[in-house]
C-alpha cells in the first residue's frame, strides 16, 4: 500500500490532483479505527489525514471548537473535559467492536461516519453539532462551508452532506463543531425483567415524560449479565435503563419521579455517577458484541415502536441471535450467527414494512464485498446520490465504492 | 429598487397563454391563477421592498399535481418559484416575471400525530404553531418557534431552516426534522427519512433544510415533538452597559447553564417595546437580558438562583424574576413585539439578521453606533444572545428620498462587519435575494461553485428559484468541467452535467 501523508490542506489538494492525473483512486483515512466499516474497497493508495492534527480554536464560552480532521478524538475529549464540557452527541468508540484497539478514532472519522451514542435521542447526532468545514473535493479544490457560529443559514449546509458520507465526497481537513456543558450529575433508573414489548412501553413512557431522559436502552438478560456494573449484572434478568442528567437537585427529583411512574412494570433500582457512566459507555460502544468476532453485527434504525415486531420477525430462524436496544427502541443492534451473506435478506426483509435502514456494521471483508453494507436506495434516490457524488468528485477518486458500489 | 434578477426569457413570456392553458389541464380550475389582479397578492413576501408579479400562480393540492407541474416546467425550461406562507424576510419567495409561482397553501393538513414515536407528519402548508396546537393537549410541543409562527408554514421553515428564541437549547428546524417527501424539477417524488433517526445514505434531509427552494419542492414533513417542560420562569436583567450584559451571557454558559431562551435588547429596543406593550422593562438601562429557564420546578428554581448570582456579580442594576406564568408571558410579550414596536417609532424599519461570535458583541455594537451616525439613521438591536444571532432594526422613512438606499447600505455594512469578526451573513432569515450579492464576502468563488454544483445535481437547468442565494449564475455544464492534464474521465457513458 502506498500512503500519502499530507500536512496541510494544500498538500491534500496536491495529492488529489496527482491522483486525478492518473485516475488513481484514494482510500481517505483519518486514524483508521473504522477502516473495517463500510463496503470493502481494497484500494492500493491511501490518503492518510493523521498529520492534520491539533486543536486550532477552542472557546468554551462560545461552545465551539475547531480542529484538524485527523485530531484524535481522545485529545479533544480530554481538552473539553478540562472545561467541564463534552461532545453532546456522545461519539461511540467502535474500535473494539470492529476488532481493533479502543480509543483510536479521529474527530474527522466520527463526523464522516455521523456516529452518535445513546444521547442521540436528546441531543442529536454528530451532524447536528457540525458547524463548519474546510475540505478538499475530488476536483482537488479546497473549499469551505458553514462557519464557527451556532446559528447560520448562509449557503447550503454542506456539513450535513459530508457527515455520514464516509469520505466519498471530500477529504475534510479542518472541522468546527459545537461543544456543550457536561451535565453536573448522571443517574439511571433500571427496571428489571421486562420483555421487549414491556421494555418498549417503559422507554416510550419515559421519553414522553417531562423528565428529559437522555438515554433509553434495553439489555436482554444475557447482555445485562456481562455488564461491569454489579447492579446490572447480578439480577440475572433483563435490564431496561433510563438515563437522567442535569443539575443535582433536578436529577434527584426526576429520578425519584420516574422510578415511581415505572414501579408497576417491575422492580426498579437506580445507578449513580460512576456506575451510570460505565453502563452508558458499555451501551454506547456495544461492549456486549465486542467478542466472537466472526458474528456479523447489524445496526438498524427504525421507528421506536416497530422494534419488538422487527425482533420477533428476525428471531424465528436465527438461533443464537442477540440484540441490544438503544434510542428508546429506535436503534437495534444485532449480533447474528456467522453466515456468508450475514443474513442480509432476512434483516432487510424484517424492516421493509417498518421503515428505516439497516447497516452491516461488522462482517468479514469477503461478506462486505458481496452484500450491500448500507441500505439499498430506490432508483431515483440512488441516481441523485450518484449525481451528488460527482458534483464533488467527478472522477470517483475519493473512497469509491465505500458506501455504494457506484458511488 | 434595483435588484438584478435573471433576464426574463422572452420566449416564455410570449408563450404565457399557452403555459396557463397547459397548467389548467394539469390542475383543477381553481388551482391556476392568471389574472393580474389576483396575482398581485403573490407579488412579494415578507421583504416587501421587492415586488414582481409572476407569470402565473399555481396552487396544487396533491403531490401528484406538484410532480405534474414540475415535470411540465422542467421539460419546457420554465422557471419555478416555490412559496410557503410568504413570510420570508429575505425575498426567498420573490416571484419571477417569467416564472411559475408554486404556492403550497393548499397543503394544509396534519396527516398524522404519533405520540409513541414522538413525531407529527404534516403537509408543508401547515403553520408552525398548528403543529404545537395539534399535540399540546397531550403535553407535547414542536420546539422551533420563529416569531412568525402563527403565519409561517412548516415547509417554509424547512426551506429556510427557521430558528426562534429556544434554539440554543432545542435546536433549529434541521435538528428537529425526521423526514421529507420532496419533488424534484423532473417530477420525481423522493421520500427521505421517516419516523426513524438519521436517514440513510447522504444526508439529503440536512441538505434540503435551509436550501431556500433551490433544490426541490417539499410536499410532506415529519418533525419530532418534545414533551413540554414542567415549568418555565423568566428573569429580566437590566445592565448599565452592553458589555456587562454580554459578559453575563458568557458567564452563564461558562457555568454550564444552557437556558431555554436568552434574549438581549438595547436601549432603543427596550424603550420602543415598553412604550408599546408595557412589559415592565426598566428604562434607565442600556441593555436588557431576558433569561428563561425551563424544566422541573426544582431545577428552574436552582438555576435561577445561580443566574441571579452571576448577573449581580457582573453588575446587573435591575433584576426581576417572573412569579407567575402570566408575568413570564408579559416579560416575553415585549421582546416578541419588538419589531412592531420599532415600527411604531419609525415610518419604516429594515430587519437584519447576522450571527457573530458572542464575545465580539461590544465591538460590533460600537461599530454599529458609528455607522448609525454616518448614515444618519437610528438602529435598534434585538439579539438572540445565547447563539450570537443579531437582529439590528434600521429605522428609516421610505418617503424621504435616499433613505431606503441608505438603510440598505447600512444593513450591508453591518453584515460585512459580522463576517469580518468571524460571523456569518444570516442566522435564520436566509440569503434569498436580499443577501445574495454579499455571498462573496463570506465565500470564495470555489466555495460558491461547489455549492452550485450541488444544485446542479438536483436541478441541472437552474429552473428552481433562480436568482436567489447565488450572486452569479453559472451553467451546470461549465461548472462540471474538470481540467486535468493528460487525465481521462472514467465511466464515459454516464450522463454528466
Amino acid at each position: 500500500m502506498d500512503t500519502i501523508l499530507p500536512e496541510s490542506a494544500e498538500e491534500v489538494a496536491a495529492a488529489v490532483e496527482a491522483a486525478a492525473r492518473d485516475t488513481r483512486p484514494l482510500e481517505v483515512l483519518g486514524l483508521g479505527s473504522k477502516r473495517g466499516l463500510g463496503r470493502s474497497s481494497n484500494l492500493a493508495h491511501c490518503l492518510d489525514l493523521s498529520k492534520l492534527s491539533g486543536i486550532t480554536l477552542y472557546e468554551p464560552e462560545e461552545l465551539v471548537l475547531t480542529a484538524g480532521a485527523g485530531t484524535p478524538l481522545a485529545d479533544i475529549e480530554k481538552a473539553v473535559a478540562k472545561k467541564k464540557q463534552i461532545l453532546a452527541f456522545e461519539p461511540p468508540d467502535l474500535g473494539a467492536l470492529l476488532g481493533g484497539p479502543p480509543g483510536r478514532g479521529s474527530i474527522g472519522g466520527v463526523l464522516a461516519c455521523n456516529l452518535a451514542g445513546p444521547r442521540r435521542i436528546k441531543s442529536g447526532a454528530a451532524r447536528d453539532h457540525f458547524l463548519g468545514v474546510t475540505a478538499v473535493s475530488g476536483r482537488a479544490e479546497i473549499f469551505k462551508a458553514g462557519g464557527r457560529v451556532m446559528k447560520n443559514v448562509t449557503g447550503y449546509d454542506l456539513m450535513k452532506l459530508l457527515a455520514g458520507s464516509y469520505g466519498t465526497l471530500a477529504a475534510m481537513t479542518s472541522v468546527t463543531f459545537k461543544v456543550l456543558p457536561r451535565p453536573e450529575k448522571c443517574y439511571s433508573v433500571l427496571v428489571f425483567g421486562l420483555d421487549e414489548a414491556a421494555a418498549l412501553r417503559a422507554m416510550t413512557h419515559a421519553l414522553g415524560s417531562p423528565h428529559e431522559v437522555s438515554g433509553a436502552a434495553h439489555l436482554p438478560a444475557a447482555l445485562a449479565g456481562g455488564s461491569e456494573v454489579p447492579y446490572v449484572a447480578e439480577e440475572k434478568t433483563s435490564v431496561t435503563a433510563l438515563r437522567i442528567e442535569g443539575p443535582g437537585p433536578s436529577v434527584e427529583h426526576r429520578t425519584a419521579a420516574l422510578r415511581k411512574e415505572l414501579a408497576d412494570l417491575g422492580p426498579t433500582e437506580e445507578l449513580h455517577s460512576a456506575n451510570s457512566d460505565i453502563l452508558w459507555r458499555e451501551i454506547r460502544d456495544v461492549k456486549a458484541f465486542q467478542s466472537d468476532m466472526e458474528r456479523p453485527i447489524w445496526r438498524i434504525s427504525v421507528p421506536p415502536t416497530e422494534a419488538p415486531d422487527v425482533l420477533s420477525r428476525l428471531a424465528s430462524g436465527l438461533p443464537g441471535m442477540e440484540y441490544l436496544l438503544d434510542w428508546g427502541g429506535g436503534l437495534v443492534w444485532l449480533a447474528l450467527p456467522p453466515a456468508p451473506d450475514a443474513h442480509c435478506p432476512k434483516v432487510r426483509g424484517a424492516i421493509e414494512d417498518a421503515g428505516g435502514h439497516a447497516t452491516l456494521l461488522r462482517a468479514p471483508q469477503a461478506t462486505r464485498a458481496a452484500v450491500q453494507v448500507f441500505q439499498p436506495q430506490p432508483p431515483a434516490l440512488a441516481a441523485l446520490s450518484l449525481r451528488l457524488k460527482e458534483s464533488f468528485d467527478p472522477l470517483h477518486l475519493l473512497n469509491p465504492g465505500r458506501m455504494y458500489q457506484e458511488v | 429598487m434595483a435588484m438584478r434578477m435573471p433576464e426574463p426569457d422572452g420566449a416564455i413570456l410570449g408563450a404565457s397563454d399557452q403555459i396557463v392553458s397547459d397548467l389548467r389541464r394539469l390542475l383543477p380550475a381553481q388551482s391556476v391563477i392568471a389574472s393580474a389582479e389576483e396575482m398581485k397578492a403573490y407579488e412579494s413576501d415578507g421583504l416587501t421592498a421587492y415586488r414582481q408579479v409572476p407569470l402565473v400562480v399555481v396552487l396544487p393540492e396533491t403531490t401528484q399535481q406538484v410532480a405534474a407541474v414540475l415535470k411540465y416546467c422542467g421539460q419546457r425550461g420554465i422557471k419555478v418559484v416555490p412559496r410557503g406562507a410568504g413570510t420570508s424576510l429575505s425575498g426567498g419567495a420573490l416571484p419571477l416575471a417569467d416564472g411559475v409561482l408554486l404556492g403550497l397553501g393548499k397543503f394544509n393538513r396534519i396527516l398524522e400525530v404519533d405520540l409513541d414515536n414522538r413525531c407529527v407528519v404534516a403537509q408543508p402548508g401547515v403553520t408552525n404553531l398548528r403543529i404545537t396546537e395539534a399535540v399540546e393537549d397531550a403535553g407535547f410541543y414542536y420546539a422551533p418557534d420563529p416569531s412568525s409562527q402563527i403565519a409561517c408554514s412548516i415547509g417554509g421553515n424547512v426551506a429556510e431552516n427557521a430558528g426562534g428564541v429556544h434554539c440554543l437549547k432545542y435546536g433549529l428546524t434541521t435538528n428537529n426534522l425526521l423526514g421529507l417527501e420532496l419533488v424534484t424539477i423532473d417530477g420525481e417524488v423522493l421520500r427521505i427519512g421517516g419516523k426513524h433517526l438519521d436517514a440513510e445514505g447522504f444526508d439529503i434531509l440536512g441538505l434540503m433544510t435551509g436550501s431556500e427552494g433551490l433544490l426541490g419542492v417539499i410536499t410532506e414533513v415529519t418533525v419530532r415533538i418534545l414533551r413540554k417542560p414542567e415549568t418555565a420562569r423568566a428573569v429580566l436583567l437590566g445592565f448599565p452597559d452592553n458589555a456587562a450584559a454580554g459578559d453575563t451571557v458568557s458567564a452563564i454558559i461558562a457555568a454550564g447553564i444552557i437556558p431555554g431562551g436568552m434574549e438581549m435588547m438595547d436601549r432603543l429596543a427596550i424603550h420602543a417595546a415598553e412604550d408599546f406593550v408595557h412589559a415592565g422593562y426598566p428604562l434607565d438601562v442600556e441593555a436588557l437580558l431576558i433569561v428563561e429557564l425551563d424544566g422541573p420546578q426544582v431545577e428552574v428554581d436552582h438555576l435561577i438562583e445561580r443566574v441571579l448570582k452571576i448577573a449581580k456579580a457582573k453588575g446587573a442594576s435591575d433584576v426581576k424574576v417572573s412569579e407567575s406564568e402570566a408575568e413570564r408571558l408579559v416579560f416575553w410579550a415585549g421582546r416578541k413585539a419588538a419589531f412592531p414596536a420599532v415600527g411604531r417609532i419609525s415610518p419604516d424599519y429594515y430587519c437584519m439578521d447576522g450571527t457573530i461570535p458572542r464575545h465580539k458583541l461590544p465591538l460590533v455594537l460600537t461599530r454599529m453606533t458609528e455607522m448609525s451616525r454616518k448614515y444618519g439613521l437610528r438602529v435598534a438591536n434585538v439579539f438572540h444572545a445565547g447563539d450570537g444571532n443579531l437582529h439590528p432594526l434600521i429605522l428609516y422613512d421610505a418617503n424621504k428620498p435616499g433613505e431606503l438606499e441608505a438603510a440598505e447600505d447600512f444593513g450591508s455594512d453591518i453584515l460585512r462587519l459580522c463576517v469580518e469578526v468571524g460571523g456569518v451573513l444570516t442566522g435564520e432569515h436566509g440569503v434569498g435575494v436580499e443577501k445574495r450579492d454579499l455571498m462573496g464576502t463570506m465565500f470564495s468563488e470555489i466555495d460558491l461553485k461547489q455549492q452550485q454544483r450541488v444544485k446542479c445535481a438536483f436541478d441541472p437547468s437552474s429552473l428552481l428559484n433562480p436568482g436567489k442565494v447565488f450572486p452569479t449564475l453559472h451553467r451546470c455544464a461549465e461548472l462540471g468541467r474538470m481540467h486535468i492534464h493528460q487525465g481521462k474521465m472514467p465511466f464515459p457513458d454516464l450522463p454528466r452535467f
